[in-house]
């Protein structure tokens, strides 16, 4: 036996079920995740079943139904009783998410749209920066085109000429007000997740629309399935006697610049 | 009493590896108290963290709601477990990952193996055939667990630790204390000298202070990170409708493994696994303000196969069971498997406060390692019999739980296994304990208030032995277990009844009637 059906023989054995309903061949999962996504019951047939009744999942009978507390019948119907939207208006959206990006260390400027591209000439003027080759080329003035290059997943730049490089800039995903978090998803304005990383010091746009007020609200947003970096500030540990120090191996200086 | 064996077949096998107490709990604590360096450092360090978790817990104004849906979640994912992981895999493999499955640690670490010969020679190799050589590391409790640094390093490849508590541990030859904070029991003067005494290069002016020391950190690995071919992690969750893998960091040193190599190697627990990706909002508020005290951790990355053109284009996902099958079959047990390891239940709790991380031998100290450790081995393994005494019952842990694992009620049931596995060994039915006869006496005293009666009289005894200090320090039998460490204060002259009896006459209580049997 593969260590695979192996295992998945002994969960059938601790959950008492039945393991010919398990291991669904390829045929019958669909490869597509959005069908995924709207249904368990499309995707695993056994998922339908575990929902509607605890009798069918467990033959075995009377193991479950002296443990009753623990198997609560309540797969695929988790309430969520959690907040998922804010309320909030969009000033108090970016009030909120710049005391929080602040409180970790972040830097930030709120910039009129016509007023963005001086932000960023201010930010890299005199640096060696990457731009990921989406970036809006009207968001950097012309001055600074002699320190900049271009990244792209075609044509990538190498870890050691990143390390070179003083400086990033990059539009963002999503934003999420509540906990200071700046969302990069890989897009061509964000570029590959190594440019955002290796430089020192990160200049990050943020759009006023893509700030949401809570953590539910921002994976609402988001494509799970793209290569994500959440972001709350600078690099930071705690582990020498749990006194914050920012900035370890990611960018020491983060700039966030919000755009209305 | 034993009623597991309801038509279900044998127990899945125990895992191995870090996950056993070294000696029993209450001699290896009773060494550790000794250290009073160790214990400073703790109650500063967990007194911290428990004021910056409190701080931020309370600024959500659903979090009891969260603490509830992440429960629900986490009981979900463990009924449909099975199914949960074949779509992990089905779409983890869609999109460019490969996936492998270990039985126990030995499989595990023998196919992480395998993978680093596999992704070819690097600059330090010995010669082209020999595969990579240095491997860099994201810290994870998984390949802690099951001791793959050791494993590696007897077969010629060297594994380095990149965060940096890993990395003071690794650097001090020590063994880490905490699930969150390995090096909570290092102070900043212990771990400067350790940076001075082992970090090749080091400036030898380093100071101890925390920016400086982190700094150091930084420029030792830079170009380790740089280099790198090979990088193994570990997941805090894989979503199972889309196959994505997540890893939730502070330092970038996360960033720097899941991102530069190309290879990544990541061990996951077959109870990682989250049905779907809202489910990632639940967890990514409860997991970072459990563990470090914060709104949100710095860095988290989340990857789903490969992405052609960024980051590792060969990646692969080692799915563990080690134990966690057995776990799953024990159902008194199994939410222990519910755990996201943010560390606050052992922040919160005094035995650990006092007793530190290394005396609970396991990779999983604290709270929650008391039930988890004997729960992956089986409680019959001779090993983590003492674990689960290893705690007063406060309660704390289970307040503190983000996903409400309710640890003292486990503890309870896996002291009553062990009890009742004991009395299982051939022959030992028949010689009960001086525990059993304890408490076969005071059931048979406790049914009937004339007995009880009786035995009060006794109490006057007892004042006379405890002399003139009012304390008994010495207790004979079973009972010195008690007094061993601490005395018991002398029993009253009189019982609670004795002294009704004589305020109020015969009288019953007036607010209710007497009932039969009350009025004696």
């Amino acid at each position: 036996m593969s260590a695979r059906d192996d295992i998945l023989a002994r969960i059938h054995a601790a959950l008492g079920t039945a393991p010919a309903e398990v291991t669904p061949s390829a045929a019958e999962v669909t490869s597509g995740g959005a069908e995924v996504t709207s249904g368990g019951a499309e995707v695993t047939p056994g998922g339908g079943e575990v929902t509607s009744g605890g009798a069918e999942v467990t033959p075995g009978g009377g193991e479950v139904t002296s443990g009753g507390a623990e198997v609560t019948p309540g797969s695929g119907e988790v309430t969520r009783p959690y907040r998922t939207t804010s309320g909030l208006a969009q000033d108090e959206l970016v009030a909120l998410l710049v005391d929080r990006l602040e409180d970790y260390k972040a830097s930030v400027e709120i910039v009129g749209r016509d007023g963005l591209v001086e932000a960023i000439r201010v930010r890299l003027d005199g640096k060696t920066f990457v731009a990921p080759a989406g970036l809006p080329s009207e968001w950097l003035h012309s001055s600074l085109a002699e320190h900049a290059v271009t990244d792209s997943r075609e044509a990538p730049l190498g870890v050691d000429r990143l390390d070179a490089l003083d400086a990033v800039v990059t539009s963002s995903a999503v934003s999420v007000a509540e906990t200071g978090t700046i969302i990069l998803d890989g897009s061509p304005d964000q570029g590959r997740r190594a440019i955002s990383l290796v430089p020192d010091h990160h200049v990050c746009v943020v759009p006023v629309e893509t700030i949401v007020g809570l953590v539910p609200e921002g994976f609402a947003r988001l494509d799970i399935t793209r290569p994500l970096t959440l972001i709350s500030g600078p690099s930071a540990t705690s582990d020498i006697e749990l006194e914050r120090v920012e900035g370890v191996h990611g960018p020491r200086i983060l700039d966030v610049l919000i755009v209305r | 009493m034993t009623a597991v064996s309801l038509g279900i077949p044998a127990v899945p096998p125990r895992g191995f590896g870090n996950i056993s107490e070294l000696e029993p709990f209450p001699k290896y604590a009773k060494r550790e108290l000794g250290n009073a360096q160790q214990r400073r450092n703790l109650t500063h360090a967990t007194h911290t963290i428990r004021d910056k978790r409190l701080k931020v817990v309370s600024e959500l104004p659903d979090w009891e709601a969260l603490r509830d849906a992440g429960s629900a979640i986490k009981t979900e994912a463990m009924e449909r477990l099975p199914e949960l992981l074949a779509q992990f895999e089905e779409q983890f493999t869609a999109r460019g990952g490969t996936v492998h499955w270990a039985r126990d640690a030995a499989e595990a670490n023998r196919i992480v193996e395998e993978l680093i010969r596999a992704a070819g020679p690097d600059e330090t190799g010995p010669d082209e055939n020999s595969g990579a050589t240095e491997v860099v590391k994201v810290k994870s409790m998984a390949t802690q667990e099951i001791g793959l640094n050791e494993y590696l390093e007897e077969r010629g490849i060297a594994a380095f630790e990149t965060d940096l508590a890993e990395l003071i541990v690794q650097l001090g030859h020590d063994k880490p204390s905490h699930i969150l904070v390995p090096a909570i029991h290092k102070n900043r003067t212990e771990i400067r000298d350790i940076f001075l005494r082992e970090m090749p290069g080091v400036d030898p002016d380093l100071t101890d202070e925390p920016r400086r020391l982190a700094m150091a950190a930084r420029a030792h690995l830079r170009a380790k990170f740089l280099s790198a071919r090979v990088a193994i992690s570990g997941a805090n969750f894989g979503i199972a409708e889309t196959g994505t893998l997540g890893v939730v960091e502070s330092e970038g040193n996360g960033r720097m493994c899941l991102t530069l190599p190309e290879t990544l190697i990541t061990v996951m627990g077959i109870e990682k696994v989250l049905p779907r990706a809202e489910d990632l909002g639940v967890f990514m508020q409860l997991l970072p303000r459990s563990s470090t005290g914060e709104r949100m951790n710095p860095y988290t990355s989340l990857w789903t196969g490969v992405t052609p053109g960024d980051g590792p284009q060969n990646v692969h996902v080692v799915i563990l069971d080690n134990g966690r099958t057995r776990a799953l079959a024990d159902r008194h047990g199994r939410s222990a498997l519910h755990c996201i390891r943010c560390s606050a239940c052992m922040n919160v709790c005094p035995v650990y406060e006092r007793a530190g991380g290394h005396a609970y031998g396991s990779t999983y100290p604290g709270p929650i390692g008391a039930i988890l450790s004997p729960l992956l081995t089986g409680i019959e393994a001779e090993e983590n019999k003492s674990l689960p005494y290893a705690s007063s019952l406060c309660g704390a842990c289970f307040d503190a739980c983000p996903v409400k694992i309710n640890i003292p009620e486990i503890l309870v049931h896996l002291r009553g296994e062990d009890v009742e596995e004991r009395r299982s060994k051939p022959g030992a039915r028949r010689l009960p304990s001086q525990f059993d006869l304890a408490m076969t006496g005071a059931s048979w005293a406790m049914s009937d208030g004339a007995r009880m009666g009786l035995l009060e009289r006794g109490l006057p005894l007892g004042k006379a032995a405890a002399g003139r200090y009012g304390v008994i320090s010495k207790l004979p039998g079973i009972g010195a277990g008690w007094t061993q460490s601490r005395d018991i204060p002398a029993p009253p002259a009189e019982s609670f009844r004795q002294q009704w009896k004589k305020r109020d006459g015969s009288r019953p209580a007036t607010d209710r009637p007497a009932t039969e049997g009350e009025s004696k």
